[in-house]
């Protein structure tokens, strides 16, 4: 089934009973050439890549719950290339430029939305950060425009732009950068990998990974054994569990990230934004929501939802940014599992095992990169060999100390991204 | 979460700050090589469940604490001074 314009008039004018189940759900077969461990953002696009650039179509990908019920249903859904260190730079750069094509190649309405993110600087130290990382955005090949307190003022006339502690300077711009709608993202990337030949195959946990004289056998799961030459994990929060299956440990601690969502309202924020004095970004959904979200409570956790001290951070930010704010009623909350490393820059490598493929310690910024961690995770599994703008992320790092991308320069140590 | 810290008693936990799994304690020999220092330094077991974590008095007794705590629940476990913890280890 082909979305188009005509099919949804038609659908809509003969009561929408034509639309058919997006993807198959087959039962798992004894083999397949290659399996993907998760079905999140990552694991679905790795899978659609896969099929689509490298032909392999007999091909798995096993989730323990359903499709998107991980992080890519549970993120801020903010898309940029703002990035600027050697190795991120490139990689970010090439999502984005996916990204601006992914609905096309996807045929399915990902709601992507280059609304443009401004972040907001309060000191003239923030404003030539933001000047220098401009350059940086635009010397890579993407856009930046640093804005004046006036322009800001225009763009976004309903925030606090004179308070007294935090007044607003100015913004850097990067209008090509937005969010999309996520559910979206992993439905359209399972559908593609599904049209192609992929199983997805749901409620399935892999239990254990087997191995034999240090190459990779296949894997046991809740749904049986399951054989396969190469085997790819992409699990995200739970990247140390699956590892430690393989008997590895990984340079990973999961931490938990918190996000809310307000009652709808009439639009009063056009564009993403970020505070820059204090940690919280903001943008308003379709619906009307306000969607925003703060740093890590700074702990290490599995429970997929928070604690009040940094909602209650989130919020006293939020006041200070946009006092309006105040009036709206909070509708929901939530947390995600963040597979934090020590640089705060993602893994995409082989293993010491051969066939044993790690994608992994997206942190809280996995969202933006799905179609290129996907894209160059395929590339791997397939060729063997990195993919050019992922070669960087390299597993080793941490070890020999070369390459290491710490983004905020705070030193390449857990609890510090 | 609450704190039941040995000298304060039980307080809320942004008096404390984190520092992740009580490895610390088990610092390698200098001259231990580099795979022992890299596994010191960033590899973690990083558990769904039980786990030993250091945390930080520091907006009361100035203290550092080793506390038990479950990842999952978020429930506290034993929490006791890192002092009387290293003391004991051999
Ligand atoms: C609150 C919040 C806000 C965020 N905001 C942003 C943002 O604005 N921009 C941005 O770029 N990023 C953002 N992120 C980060 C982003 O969501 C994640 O980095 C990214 O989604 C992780 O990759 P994924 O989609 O593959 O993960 P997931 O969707 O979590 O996929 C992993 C899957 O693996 C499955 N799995 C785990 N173990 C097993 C097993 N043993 N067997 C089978 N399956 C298994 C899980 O069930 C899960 O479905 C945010 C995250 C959160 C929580
Ligand atoms: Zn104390």
């Amino acid at each position: 089934m082909r979305f188009s314009a005509l099919k949804i008039l038609k659908e809509g004018l003969t009561g929408n009973k034509g639309w058919t189940p997006h993807w198959r759900d087959p039962a798992p077969k004894p083999a397949y050439d290659a399996i993907i461990i998760g079905g999140g953002g990552h694991g679905l696009s790795t899978a659609y890549y896969l099929a689509k650039n490298h032909g392999m179509t007999n091909i798995a990908v096993l989730e323990k719950g359903y499709i998107g019920s991980g992080n890519i249903g549970r993120n801020t859904t903010i898309v940029r290339a703002n990035y600027s260190l050697e190795g991120n730079s490139q990689f970010y750069s090439h999502s984005l430029k996916l990204w601006e094509g992914l609905e096309q190649d996807l045929n399915y309405n990902a709601m992507m939305s280059q609304r443009g993110i401004i972040n907001l600087f309060h000191s003239d130290g923030q404003r030539d950060a933001a000047a220098k990382r401009a350059n940086m955005m635009i010397s890579q090949g993407d856009d930046a425009i640093l804005l004046d307190k006036t322009s800001v003022r225009a763009l976004l006339p309903n925030l606090n732009h004179d308070n007294i502690r935090f007044p607003i300077y100015g913004g850097l711009y990067h209008k090509r950068g937005g969010t999309a709608r996520h559910d979206a993202v992993a439905w359209g990337f399972a559908r593609g990998a599904d049209q192609r030949g992929v199983d997805l195959i749901q409620n399935c946990e892999v239990t254990g990974i087997d191995i034999e004289n240090g190459v990779v056998q296949g894997v046991q799961t809740t749904r049986g054994a399951i054989r396969a030459k190469k085997v790819g994990m992409v699990v995200a929060g739970r990247s140390s569990q699956v590892a430690a299956m393989a008997g590895m440990r990984l340079p990973i601690e999961s931490h938990i990230l918190q996000a809310f969502v307000s009652e709808g309202l009439k639009p009063c924020i056009d564009h993403v934004v970020t505070f820059g004095m204090g940690h919280m970004y903001m943008s308003q959904s379709d619906k009307g929501g306000l969607v925003f979200g703060g740093d890590l409570d700074f702990y290490a956790s599995y429970a997929q939802r928070g604690n009040l001290p940094t909602a209650e951070h989130v919020m006293e930010a939020a006041m200070c940014l946009l006092p309006q704010i105040g009036k709206a009623k909070v509708l929901r909350s939530w947390g995600g599992i963040m597979d934090m490393t020590p640089d705060g820059s993602f893994i995409i490598d082989k293993t010491h095992i051969e066939g044993f493929f790690v994608n992994a310690g997206w942190c809280y910024g996995g969202f933006k990169a799905v179609p290129a961690s996907g894209y160059c995770m395929a590339h791997l599994m397939a060729t063997g060999q990195p993919h050019e703008v992922a070669k960087h992320h390299r597993l080793d790092r941490f070890e020999t100390g070369r390459g290491l991308m710490d983004e905020e320069h705070r030193g390449s140590q857990h609890n510090l991204h | 979460m609450r704190i039941a810290c040995p000298l304060c008693g039980e307080r809320d936990s942004r008096e404390f700050s984190y520092k992740g799994h009580a490895l610390a304690l088990e610092r390698p020999a200098e001259d231990a090589g580099v795979a022992a220092w890299d596994d010191y330094l960033h590899n973690r077991d990083n558990p769904a469940g039980l786990t030993q974590e250091l945390w930080f008095h520091d907006m009361g007794c100035a203290s550092w604490l080793v506390a038990e705590r479950n990842t999952v629940t978020h429930e506290f476990g034993a929490v006791r001074l890192a002092e009387d913890v290293k003391g004991a280890k051999p």
